[in-house]
């Protein structure tokens, strides 16, 4: 038997195609290309919206025309066409009443290949699925047991007829239209998504989780999603993604709006493995996106995030401590290999007295890749007692990558204690031939480090999504030891 | 076991075995000794596989079968472990978590299924107990704030763990106090059999005091230049090296 070499491994991962990387063939209604007022208004009509939200968005739209995209990111990439995409891509003959056993056999079929067997899902995990599938949000699972609690788990539009006081509300609360550019455009064009309420004192008894999916080519996904935990509830929310592999790159704007009232915690967990591009930087995601929760008095907000996927990656979910005591929370392991750029990090905005936040970001490099951890802490001057503690790791692999910290402190409360670590390091050739010694080939022996370097973040994952995040780790670093 | 014939290894084009002969048969237990930087860790890195050192003459045999093709996960495989000198640290990864891993790829190496849960907390128990080893210790990060003994410990644990044919221990000795090279020494004439070989690589008379050789040979300068029986291995402690730089360089 031939030694396995480095350059053998390297060639296995460029010959490796994207995991999900299928097609699924479902007939779809796609809006012509472009973007204007008539196709804002033809989205609104299409999802047959109120008044009021119709206007939302033509307003959004105007701010959006006078916003230029942002620059100050560590990424690098051909700026997409904004005229040249399609603004809705919808699978055809959506009827929001049917259940899973309607459900288009191929779409079916389509979350077996992804590895969600929704119906498991549904025993096995107590996991209540929202699909959005492109835009629309096909399936919601579990409807009956969360309404008896007095909890509203559905997609964006239906909200939108269903409880429009709710998302009149909300909307636009935390992540303001002109918020930046990527949030306006959201905001005119944003297709589906998914809304949550949790009452009073409910603890919400499973995980919410949502799939999203790009499928058609050429369309953008814009999902927007907006969580409210009312007064002493608790909801733990899972959102994953993926995208099949396409030469051009698609865009994809989210927004993401959390509020955490008095008492209340929020726990967001993200696995998001859109399609990175190939191995010589071809096509792949343009992941652009807002999250921020909003914490009031003892109020506690978590963000997770695995991120494996997409060309390039703008993403810095935050939480403001307005109320005091009140508590934020960023656990992030970002993965980018080959061409991948990804820019992430926290902000996290401390406004009310006691308030405490914590950072751990773990980033890991390989092939040519660039990996930027980027993150904010404001105390502001009412925020007495403050504590903020940041910890961010960096692991490369091979000579070509490149790992950065961009930390910003803004403290202007003397009584902030706040605690900044950072480390970088590099899988060791005597590591993996330790690993070889005992018998451990180099490809599992960078995936044992790799989880080894990831565990604080991977523990704070719901279980199941725990098991899924090791496994793309697994996959997303195949062959990338240098 | 083993036979290793007129073996000449490198490391970016610096020679350093210069032509090694070494034969070890099953049931035997052979002491490597000389003076730092003579070649030891080379020659336990060169038989383990790692890939950074290129023979360039000669060949090593393993049950009669040239194992030079083979990477080093494959000869683990096969049965050769080796106790590191300077055993490397994996943060995060548990010593359970990494023994599970090694025992399961070798098992599967074999077409064998993952040992059970079950088996494997046993087998834990088991030898975690023969080195004395407090099972929260298992739960740590590999090597990870390790005193040089615990390290050292930990080494023939995972020894002990997967059973090998040929186990080289590297300098297995040093960082141990009394009682740590009794229990370890121990553990290791506990392993032996007559199936089984043990390359001891050492400087010193006391760890072969507990495991005692059947052939001690010297290296210096990339080749043994001196084998014979255990009193070599006196006669080296009270007379060091010297006489046999003296008797080599002559
Ligand atoms: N990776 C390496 N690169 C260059 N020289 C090395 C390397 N490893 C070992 N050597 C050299 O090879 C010689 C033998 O080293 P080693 O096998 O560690 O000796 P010992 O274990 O007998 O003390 C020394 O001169 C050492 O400097
Ligand atoms: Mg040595």
């Amino acid at each position: 038997m031939s030694k396995y070499t480095e350059d053998d491994l390297r060639e296995e991962l460029k010959t490796k195609e994207y995991e999900y990387g299928f097609f699924t063939d479902i007939e779809s209604e796609t809006f012509p290309i472009g973007l204007n007022e008539d196709i804002v208004r033809a989205i609104s009509k299409k999802k047959e919206e109120p008044e009021w939200m119709t206007e939302w968005r033509l307003d959004a739209f105007k701010v959006w025309k006078e916003m230029t995209e942002p620059e100050w990111a560590n990424v690098h990439y051909k700026k997409p066409d904004f005229q040249a995409i399609a603004y809705y891509s919808a699978p055809v003959a959506v009827d929001p009443n049917k259940t899973l056993d309607d459900v288009d056999p191929d779409l079916l079929a389509m979350y077996k290949k992804l590895g969600i067997s929704v119906d498991e899902q549904k025993k096995m995990n107590n996991v209540a699925m929202d699909i959005v599938v492109d835009s629309v949000s096909v399936a919601t699972t579990f409807k009956k047991t969360l309404s008896e609690k007095g909890i509203i788990f559905m997609s964006i539009s239906e909200a939108i007829k269903e409880h429009p006081e709710l998302v009149r509300k909300y909307i636009g609360t935390i992540v303001p239209t002109k918020d930046n550019f990527y949030a306006a455009l959201n905001s005119a064009v944003f297709s589906d998504g998914s809304f949550c309420y949790i009452p009073k004192g409910v603890k919400c008894p499973m995980e919410l989780s949502t799939y999203f999916r790009i499928n058609q080519g050429g369309t953008g996904q814009f999902e927007r999603t907006l969580l409210i935990a009312d007064e002493g509830s608790y909801v733990s929310y899972l959102e994953g993604c993926t995208a099949p592999s396409r030469d051009e790159n698609q865009l994809h704007a989210a927004v993401v709006e959390l509020i955490a009232m008095d008492d209340a915690e929020i726990k967001y967990s993200t696995v998001q493995n859109w399609y990175p591009g190939n191995a010589e930087g071809k096509g792949g995601v343009y992941n652009f996106v807002t999250k921020r929760g909003l914490c009031e008095k003892n109020a506690k907000i978590s963000w997770t995030q695995v991120e494996t996927g997409s060309a390039v990656t703008w993403k810095y979910p935050s939480c403001i401590l307005k109320g005091d005591n009140s508590v934020g929370e960023f656990y992030s392991i970002a993965v980018t290999n080959n061409y991948q750029q990804a820019d992430t990090g926290t902000k996290m905005i401390h406004l009310g007295k006691n308030t405490k936040s914590t950072i751990i970001s773990k980033g890991i490099s390989a092939g040519k890749s660039q990996n930027s951890y980027r993150g904010l802490v404001q105390i502001g001057s009412r925020a007495d007692n403050a504590r903020n503690f940041s910890q961010c790791d960096s692991l490369l692999m091979g000579n070509e990558c490149g790992a950065h910290t961009f930390p910003y402190i803004e403290a202007k409360n003397k009584s902030a204690m706040i605690e900044h670590e950072a480390t970088t390091s590099k899988i060791g050739e005597d590591q993996i031939f330790y690993c070889n010694q005992r018998g451990i080939d180099t490809e599992k022996a960078i995936a044992l480090i790799v989880n080894g370097f990831s565990k604080d973040v991977l523990n704070k994952l719901p279980m199941e999504f725990a098991v899924e995040a090791q496994k793309l780790l697994e996959i997303s670093l195949e062959g990338s030891v240098g | 076991m083993l036979k290793i014939n007129n073996l000449h290894a490198s490391i970016e084009d610096k020679a350093i075995l210069k032509g090694i002969n070494l034969e070890v048969k099953a049931g035997e237990v052979h002491a490597i000794m000389g003076p730092n930087g003579s070649g030891k860790s080379t020659l336990a890195s060169v038989i383990a596989g790692k890939e950074e050192y290129e023979v360039t003459e000669g060949n090593i045999l393993l049950e009669g079968e040239d194992i030079d093709e083979l990477a080093a996960e494959e000869r683990a495989h096969k049965g050769v472990f080796l106790s590191f000198q300077y055993p490397v640290e994996i943060p995060g990864v548990s010593v359970t978590n990494f023994m599970k891993t090694a025992i399961n790829e070798t098992r599967k190496a074999k077409g064998l299924e993952d040992m059970p849960a079950k088996d494997m907390l046993k087998m834990i128990r088991e030898k975690s107990e023969l080195l004395e080893i407090d099972r929260k210790f298992l739960s740590r990060s590999l090597n990870e704030g390790f005193s040089g003994g615990e390290k050292k410990r930990n080494e023939i644990f995972q020894m002990a763990m997967l059973e090998p044919k040929l186990a080289i221990l590297d300098e297995t000795d040093s960082g141990l106090d009394i009682d740590a090279l009794r229990i370890v020494a121990n553990g290791v004439n506990k392993l032996k059999s007559k199936d089984n070989a043990v390359i001891v690589i050492t400087h010193y008379q006391r760890l072969l005091d507990h495991i005692v050789p059947d052939f001690v040979h010297v290296l210096y300068n990339g080749k043994i230049v001196k084998s014979g029986g255990k009193e070599l291995a006196h006669e080296l402690e009270a007379k060091g090296y010297d006489w046999i730089k003296e008797e080599v360089d002559a």
